[in-house]
């Protein structure tokens, strides 16, 4: 028994600690009507209101649109700051020049931005996506640019002396010695993609997605819904966490060593 | 005030000059180095050893001056270069063995040629582990030897080698130094050779090139003519001291005096 409790199967068990406990309290809590249960549903029926709108409602419609929000806009600011970083990070003035536009931007709330898009852009889908592009894309930019900046430059000098042009030492060897920076900008980017995309979806009129649908769920008080769609949004950002660290696992196999 | 070049000269270096934040390293700096012959470069820390071979490589600009290969430039001569720290040399993301062919693809090789130059390179090395493994994957020394097998795999006019052992431990040392020479002997490749052991210096030597401390001069050139191939006898052969010996002197001239006098 004890052998069983110290080894494989508890290695497995011990990270479901956490959210076995959570549960747990948050039962406790319902049941002793801590807070008031209208505010405070049971976790049966906030599982009740994630089953039903991932099964039958429309929880998952709203949760595949917001999806298609945030890897748009993350997919705009890979494609113009990945190549834009690289060329930033490859000359240390250039870089210099913009650092403090760069470290500006990315200083201000993104969400300060949304007015001004409003104006350019009107209160269509392309806002949304263009605010959640715009900030993830400075993340991108900045971590590749440092990424290309704070690479050993041994390799890029072993390419060039092999006669490599300097395209060829940019796309073949700085592209993927920044690589590992390139992806932690690429993982926070998306992560904030997906922030910007559920406040956009909150206030600026929409009618569809993870963000509308925990409002209208406020205001109409149905909690479990409420609880169901923040799961969801939970799920949403844990999951395309998580497969980013797997891609930038099984891709950059050569990471730290 | 151009100085004439030897006739057996393969490179020839007139004018180079060189400084950092203000400080000269090389002033006018005239070198021939001969065709055909491996020339150690020797000289206390910093005198600008790796400095020099970057130079000539087009790995850093110079201040003035200029190389020639042959009365060639840079561009049109094929080179190959072996670095210190394989680690930060090698690809990590390709194989050992797209790794060696990566310069062949940059000279636009097809794919036939391209196999058909690693094997016979994994024949002359008589390599004995996977190249199929990733570079991470490989001891020290075997990193090494695909760096070397990488830097020869275009049939290079002149080979450098900046401390290209000494990251490795002795035994494994001992069995490059006898594979560069097999290179050597196979290829007759013009090589320059920095190292920072006086033994491995002349052991591999034509020719070491003694500096002296920065701004860097010629402090003196001393001949190795020992019969090669050389072994591991040659290191207690006569010939072999006194080269050594003479080195140790002009070291002890140009470097421990001045090292006092400051
Ligand atoms: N990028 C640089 N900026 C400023 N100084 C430099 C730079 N690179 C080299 N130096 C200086 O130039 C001198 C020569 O450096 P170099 O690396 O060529 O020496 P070395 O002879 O190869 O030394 P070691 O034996 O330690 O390898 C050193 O004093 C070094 O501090
Ligand atoms: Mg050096």
């Amino acid at each position: 028994m004890k052998d069983i409790l110290s080894g494989r199967f508890a290695n497995a068990l011990t990270p479901a600690v956490g959210a076995v406990a959570f549960i747990f309290l948050w039962w406790l809590a319902a049941w002793l009507k801590v807070v008031d249960p209208v505010l405070l549903p049971s976790p049966q029926a906030s599982a009740k209101a994630i089953w039903d709108g991932f099964v039958g409602g429309n929880l998952i419609k709203d949760l595949i649109i917001t999806v298609r929000r945030t890897l748009l806009a993350f997919g705009i600011a890979v494609v113009i700051c990945v190549p834009l970083g690289l060329m930033l990070g490859s000359s240390v003035r250039l870089y210099r020049s913009f650092e403090f536009v760069i470290d500006f931007f990315r200083s201000t709330p993104a969400s300060a931005l949304f007015p001004l898009f409003l104006v350019i852009l009107g209160v269509g889908e392309s806002t949304k996506v263009a605010v959640a592009a715009f900030g993830a894309g400075l993340l991108i930019l900045f971590n590749t640019a440092y990424g290309v900046m704070n690479a050993r430059k041994t390799r890029q000098a072993a390419a060039r002396v092999m006669g490599a042009s300097p395209l060829r030492v940019m796309t073949g060897v700085t592209l993927l010695e920044s690589l590992p920076q390139t992806f932690v900008g690429m993982r926070s980017g998306v992560s904030f993609a997906l922030v910007i995309v559920i406040v956009a979806e909150m206030f600026i009129g929409s009618t569809d997605g993870l963000g509308q649908r925990v409002i209208n769920a406020q205001m109409i008080f149905n909690m479990p819904e409420m609880y169901a769609t923040i799961f969801g949004a939970g799920v949403l950002g844990y999951g395309l966490n998580l497969i980013f660290i797997l891609i930038e696992r099984r891709f950059i196999h050569w990471g730290g060593k | 005030m151009l100085k004439r070049t030897a006739p057996d000269t393969h490179i020839t270096i007139r004018g180079l000059t060189k400084s950092f934040a203000g400080h000269p390293l090389y002033t006018n700096f005239d070198l021939d180095i001969p065709k055909g012959q491996i020339t150690s470069i020797f000289g206390p820390n910093g005198c600008g050893k790796s400095t020099m071979i970057n130079m000539v490589a087009g790995l850093l600009p110079m201040d003035a001056g200029e190389a020639l290969f042959d009365g060639k430039t840079l561009a049109q001569t094929v080179i190959g270069y072996v670095f210190q720290n394989y680690r930060d040399a090698l690809f990590p993301w390709k194989r050992a063995i797209d790794n060696i062919k990566y310069p062949l693809r940059i000279a636009g090789k097809s794919k036939g040629e391209c196999d058909a130059r690693t094997e016979e390179l994994v024949q002359s090395f008589d390599i004995r582990f996977d190249l199929n493994r990733y570079p991470y994957e490989l001891s020290g020394g075997q990193q090494q030897l695909v760096s070397i097998m990488r830097s020869l795999a275009v049939h290079p006019e002149v080979l450098f080698l900046d401390e290209p052992f000494s990251a490795l431990d002795y035994e494994m040392t001992l069995f490059m130094r006898d594979k560069l020479q097999d290179i050597f002997e196979a290829t007759k490749t013009t090589m320059i050779l920095v190292s920072h052991d006086l033994d491995e210096a002349v052991y591999l030597a034509d020719q070491v090139l003694m500096l002296t401390r920065r701004p860097t001069r010629i402090a003196q050139v001393v001949r190795f003519d020992a019969a090669r191939p050389r072994h591991p006898e040659t290191l207690t052969s006569d010939a072999f001291n006194r080269a050594k010996a003479q080195c140790l002197e002009v070291f002890q001239r140009e470097v421990r005096t001045k090292d006092i006098a400051t």
